[in-house]
């Protein structure tokens, strides 16, 4: 019965098959497959992306599909080109570039470039955008794409209420207000939760302190954790100091609102997220909310440095004819265009990523016109300094699994079970065990 | 039992008849644990290519970890836990039911619909009702702040899963057990209680021992449930935390596997899990079953 089912199924999927390959032949359009990763109304941005390319001229067009979030995207694309079912361009996130790098299964985006004749100028991007995608050389190996950076929202209005009109630059500053905002009656002064991003990686590369030796693991697979010591151990400890004391409350979707939301609706004054969430935030403020973004604070005594980028770049795979690869070309070329680097921003929070279409944003306008003015902080702070070894990125293998063994860590410590120090000794030990393993299943290849 | 034997005349085309399902659970069970066997003694890179055997490594990288064996504690709790509860609900639905109280064609007719409903589903469902912020629980934290948060609290965190996982096998509980207690004759039950046994009574020494084997089949279904089909609901709930204390075995797979991309690692880990479902399964079958009468 399930057999007859099954060849009726596999006898009209082929008919299905052929009819679109007919229609595909009568359309004379070079197709190629794009997969991207984002979900919900970013989603619909980068399907609107494919869209303007395929209206934008005839000869090509992009046929992309959502994968339903970063990390589905990724695997997607790993158990496919297993199966050498695989899309010519995918969006990975910021966290999967080390496996990308060492697959053997990407096309290196510089090589792309020249042997597709495309017009990127590769020295316009923000060096803090290109250096995250490139290898320790410098040689970029995907396009940047959707990128963001962290800041701190806070709530004007609330902080008018003790008296002050700008946002804190400095973590002893930030520290007053907080305790200010709460003697005011605010019972949520500054949102935190356990997302490694904002509060340890970032923290980490605006006061210039390692994550990991091996210059964060750009210099080889070798590379150990030592985040358990510096910095970050005093600030984690102030953390839990003020969590205990009220100052700071945890906001997860597990406790009903995340970060945005408990900022958004007005409950806490303070939080810190990535850029990209400007665009929420401001979509769903409640009524007169008054809200501004400013750069992370640094401690006091430490030199600020450049921020470290967000979101997800593309990747061309390899194995695909010369006429995929000639069609997404166009596509990247398409996005890498100044219009369309400057309309990423005006639709979602992201940053605009290249020199010539910020400086161009800055001149007519768009960063004072409102919604969108602040956002400019982000490309401040990404811009601060020149990167160096500690913040042009980190490229650590397994990287989701040392986030994941961190958040656990960082939760056993807020709850006291463990003390802040133990807890990173804990997720120092298990990462490098992690990044070991790795070292061990790579054996052989070399980071680019 | 040889005399019940149907036996075919025409081997050939009983052959031919199971070959497509033989097919089916060939191609969707044998082959990808036969994969996972061997990727448990390999190191697999993410994108394939050369894969070097590291004998019981993996096994041993497993067993080491200490927090592997949390997540075997968390699990065992889990299942067992959650196990008790969606029994004992449904049992008390279904004798509720079975007695046709007031309402009780509505019932029999709704009760059901939970297990229709996918993990990921009961566990948004489950979270937004349980926030402490803002669900409709939160008010215990109106009156006893800090009382209930699974966001912090470990225990609070299990208690919720537990009742999300036991809420969606209420259901299918409820019908077995409905179509047992139907399955006795009325006469039986109304004897009893012309006798003057109660209702707990005549549930504890009449109607549960004639209903053995499907309470036998049901404990078999859902501690295997727990153990395998718990992943959509940890993952939208309590993504594992807060500090590993609903890390289940079957979503530290998942995590090591999918997101971590340690296909080894996680083919390791699930052959630990297969063993541990079967040899329950087994003892179950061993020492339980022999309690059971089959009428």
């Amino acid at each position: 019965m399930l057999g007859k089912r099954m060849i009726g199924a596999a006898a009209a999927a082929a008919i299905a098959i052929g009819f679109s390959a007919f229609e595909a032949s009568a359309q004379q359009r070079q197709r190629f497959d794009y997969w991207y990763g984002l979900t919900g109304q970013l989603g619909e941005v980068m399907a609107d992306h494919c869209k303007r390319f395929n209206e934008s001229q005839t000869q090509y067009e992009a046929v992309c599909t959502g994968q339903g979030g970063y990390d589905r995207a990724e695997q997607n694309t790993i158990a496919a080109y297993r199966a050498r079912q695989h899309p010519t361009l995918v969006q990975i996130y910021d966290a999967g570039t080390v496996n990308f790098m060492l697959s053997g299964a990407t096309y290196n985006a510089v090589q792309f470039a020249r042997d597709f004749n495309m017009k990127i100028d590769w020295n316009d991007y923000f060096p803090g955008v290109a250096l995250y995608y490139a290898t320790s050389r410098g040689e970029m190996w995907s396009f940047p794409y959707n990128s963001s950076s962290a800041v701190m929202y806070w709530n004007r209005g609330a902080y008018q209420r003790i008296g002050r009109n700008e946002a804190a630059g400095t973590w002893e500053q930030l520290e007053n207000d907080l305790r200010s905002l709460k003697a005011s009656g605010h019972a949520c002064p500054m949102a935190i939760d356990f997302d490694t991003w904002q509060w340890v990686e970032q923290f980490l590369a605006i006061h210039n302190q390692s994550i990991a030796t091996r210059a964060n693991g750009y210099q080889g697979l070798d590379a150990e954790l030592v985040f358990n010591r510096g910095l970050l151990p005093r600030h984690l400890t102030n953390m839990k100091r003020w969590l205990d004391e009220g100052l700071v409350r945890i906001q997860t979707a597990q406790t009903g609102k995340t970060l945005v939301q408990a900022f958004a609706d007005g409950s806490c004054a303070v939080t810190m997220s990535s850029i990209a969430n400007h665009g929420v935030v401001g979509s769903t403020a409640a009524d007169r909310l008054q809200w501004s973004v400013a750069m992370l604070p640094v401690y006091e005594g430490f030199q600020r440095h450049n921020s470290l980028v967000g979101g997800a770049s593309l990747w061309v795979m390899q194995g695909k004819s010369r006429g995929e690869y000639q069609a997404a070309a166009a596509f990247l070329d398409y996005v890498a265009s100044r219009a369309e680097v400057e309309w990423m921003p005006t639709v979602t929070g992201y940053i605009p990523i290249t020199n010539a279409a910020f400086r161009h944003m800055q001149e007519t306008g768009f960063y004072s016109r409102p919604g969108f003015a602040g956002r400019e902080t982000a490309i401040t702070s990404l811009t601060f300094t020149p990167p160096n070894e500690n913040t042009r990125g980190i490229r650590l293998g397994n990287f989701t699994s040392i986030r994941s063994e961190l958040t656990s860590e960082m939760q056993a410590a807020y709850t006291g079970q463990k003390s802040v120090q133990q807890a990173l000794d804990d997720a120092v030990a298990r990462g490098n065990q992690i990044l070991r393993r790795f070292e061990q299943t790579m054996r052989g290849r070399q980071l680019p | 039992m040889s005399g019940k034997r149907v036996t075919f005349k025409n081997l050939w085309l009983a052959i031919l008849l199971i070959l497509p399902q033989l097919f089916l659970v060939f191609t969707f069970f044998y082959w990808p644990a036969g994969e996972a066997l061997y990727w448990a003694f390999t190191l697999e890179p993410p994108f394939g290519g050369e894969q070097q055997w590291v004998g019981w490594q993996n096994f041993e990288t497993v067993f080491a970890d200490p927090l592997y064996w949390n997540s075997v504690k968390r699990s065992l709790l889990f299942a067992f836990s959650s196990t008790a509860l969606a029994m004992g609900i449904g049992l008390l639905l279904a004798s509720f039911v079975d007695r046709q109280l007031a309402g009780y064609k509505v019932y029999r007719f709704i009760y059901f619909w939970p297990y229709a409903v996918a993990a990921p589903a009961v566990g948004l469902a489950f979270r937004f009702i349980f926030a402490p912020d803002a669900g409709f629980v939160s008010a215990i934290n109106v009156w006893f702040p800090g009382l209930w948060n699974p966001a912090l609290d470990g225990f609070d965190a299990m208690v919720l899963i537990v009742l999300a996982n036991a809420w969606s096998m209420v259901a299918y509980n409820f019908i077995f057990f409905l179509a047992g207690l139907q399955s006795i004759p009325r006469s039986l039950v109304e004897a009893g209680a012309m006798d003057g046994a109660g209702a707990v009574r005549r549930m504890r020494d009449l109607q549960l021992p004639l209903i053995a084997p499907t309470f036998f089949f049901l404990i078999v279904i859902n501690i295997t449930d727990s153990f395998v089909n718990s992943f959509g609901i940890v993952d939208i709930t309590t993504g594992g935390g807060p500090a590993r204390a609903t890390d289940l075995m079957v979503f530290k797979i998942y995590s090591d596997g999918f997101k971590g991309k340690d296909y080894s690692l996680a083919a390791a880990q699930s052959l630990v899990l297969m063993l541990m479902v079967c040899a329950l399964t087994f003892i179950q079958f061993r020492f339980v079953e022999r309690r059971v009468h089959y009428s």
